[in-house]
């Protein structure tokens, strides 16, 4: 009986992982930047470089940033830098950096019911959306991508609502696949677009900054680390070994080597020729 | 239909080829719910004969509370988890582990165990209890005899156990992480959640194939766990 209880305990710590003392890092990071492969290819690299593992946690950028206030894990990288700002504030998370950017662009079914193609701002064809009472399928999870739809749904002066308007409450990748099935309008990080292009009937009708459209769907990418000072039992030391680690010219490099169909998912940013420290602050920290 | 075609025979050539990938997902889905099975499976035993064999008060509402517990949301029951694992504490570093999914599903699973027991042992208790007794048996005896009696439904209770965890989504993929290494070693990854992140890819012919692993998998458990159970033998 005894042996038996041992035998169960043995097992449970050999799947728990409590004992093993191997360095590990626990990244919160969005859809986006996961299920287009990047962080497989960034992690490899990584590993081979510290020996660390890490392990990545794929949610909004919404609950990544309130997983880091739990501290449960050691550093974010996300994409709404007005969420980013407020938890930087607040003392969360510390010494943000850009990382690298993309674009959103608004995607609809093939031959465009709401006759949204040629409106040349995002802000333009959500009022098109709305007044031709177009399906439109909104994340409604508080990631990056839902807090950069709801700011384009202010500018336009318009609280969306009614059949046509649905929340799908899942991942981009799930959204594109069910605004596909259902002939909808949604708005996309370009990146995870690309990926799945091939899986989807639908086409971009509005293009975001990266090929010359509408400035406002710029998509920039923060990294931080969860501030130790709150969570003393955080790896803080191999979270910076992260930072420094995607914003070097080989990090850089990975991320502009990841190329689907010959357009890059995602333009790196964080080598620059002087430093900019409204990156690693709050946007309107006055110091002190 | 050609998709599902394609997802079946896709499937069957996964299962007979398997990669790092998919055997990894296999095992850890079978480690983890069968450690939540094992630890589950004694302590459920011994609750439920002290529930169905003892005489106390408040015994029907333990009963109504375990039989409402049947139907415990994973996903609520994945929150709870993480916001307990997330309290700074000795458990802490449990989360994001395959500890913290044994946990979850042992929370899970044990009052499904615990109220499928608890019937099969109402549902011989008397006239077994009243035999042994009538035959001179003490009542640790009387007890003992009930369980032998009861045991294709401890064997039911077993299953469902396991069912239930090797198909649970909600609460592993949140105090796991549905974590996999970056060279495509499922750490934290089920099957059942490696179907999320594949269809959510719109990768839907691996996501299916999965699926079908998986049901494949849990029809072999059950024939290995019907055959130990044959009426008639170990009697």
């Amino acid at each position: 009986m005894v042996k038996g209880l041992l035998l169960v305990g043995a097992l449970f710590f050999s799947v728990s992982g409590v004992p093993l003392a191997a360095a590990e890092l626990v990244l919160a990071t969005t859809t986006s930047t996961y299920d287009t492969g990047l962080l497989d290819a960034l992690n490899r690299a990584f590993e081979g470089m510290f020996g660390a593992k890490v392990k990545v946690i794929a949610v909004g950028t919404g609950a990544a940033l309130e997983l880091a206030k739990r501290g449960v894990v050691d550093l974010v990288l996300v994409h709404a830098r007005p969420l980013e700002d407020r938890y930087l504030a607040e003392g969360w998370v510390i010494n943000r950096r850009d990382v690298m950017f993309n674009d959103f662009v608004v995607v609809g079914p093939p031959g465009d019911p709401a006759g949204v193609k040629g409106a040349s701002t995002a802000v333009e064809a959500f009022r098109r959306i709305a007044a031709a009472g177009a399906r439109f399928i909104s994340r409604g999870d508080n990631s990056g991508t839902h807090f950069k739809e709801r700011e384009i749904w202010r500018a336009a002066g318009l609280e969306p609502g009614g059949r046509w308007y649905l929340l799908s409450g899942k991942g981009m990748g799930d959204t594109l696949v069910q605004a596909s099935l259902m002939s909808a309008y949604t708005l996309t990080d370009r990146g995870t677009f690309l990926a799945m292009r091939d899986k989807l009937r639908l086409e971009i009708v509005v293009e975001g900054p990266v090929k010359g459209g509408d400035p406002m769907l710029v998509n920039p990418y923060g990294i931080m680390a969860v501030n130790p000072a709150r969570f003393p039992d955080r790896n803080y030391i191999l979270a910076m070994a992260y930072i420094g680690f995607i914003t070097s010219p080989e990090g850089q490099r990975i991320i502009r080597e990841l190329v689907v169909d010959g357009e890059p998912l995602f333009h790196p940013t964080a080598l620059k020729q002087r430093p900019d420290f409204s990156e690693y602050v709050p946007r309107d920290w006055r110091g002190g | 239909m050609s998709e599902i075609l394609g997802s079946v025979e896709g499937a069957f050539s996964l299962l007979f080829h398997p990669d790092r990938y998919l055997l990894s997902t296999i095992l850890v889905s079978f480690k983890v719910s069968g450690v939540a099975l094992l630890l589950c499976f004694p302590v459920s035993a011994a609750m439920a004969a002290a529930i169905s064999l003892g005489r106390f008060p408040g015994r029907g509402t333990v009963k109504l509370l375990v039989r409402t517990a049947m139907g415990l949301p994973s996903v609520v029951v994945g929150l709870l988890v993480l916001l307990i694992l997330s309290e700074a504490g000795p458990f802490k570093g449990l989360l994001w582990t395959p500890g913290a999914m044994v946990i979850s599903q042992l929370v899970l699973i044990t009052p499904l165990v615990l109220g499928v027991m608890i019937s099969s042992l109402e549902g011989v208790s008397r006239r077994v209890a009243e035999a042994a007794h009538v035959l001179g048996a003490n009542r640790l005896q009387v007890v003992w005899a009930v369980i032998r009696e009861a045991r294709t439904g401890f064997l039911t209770a077993a299953v469902a156990g396991f069912g239930r965890a090797i198909a649970e989504v909600g609460s592993v993929l949140i105090v796991g992480g549905n974590i996999a290494w970056a060279d495509g070693t499922s750490y934290t990854r089920t099957l059942t959640t490696a179907i999320v992140v594949e269809s959510r890819k719109g990768n839907f012919e691996t996501a299916l194939a999965f699926g079908i692993v998986l049901m494949v998998l849990v029809l072999g458990v059950n024939l290995v766990l019907s055959l130990l159970g044959r009426p008639g033998e170990a009697r």
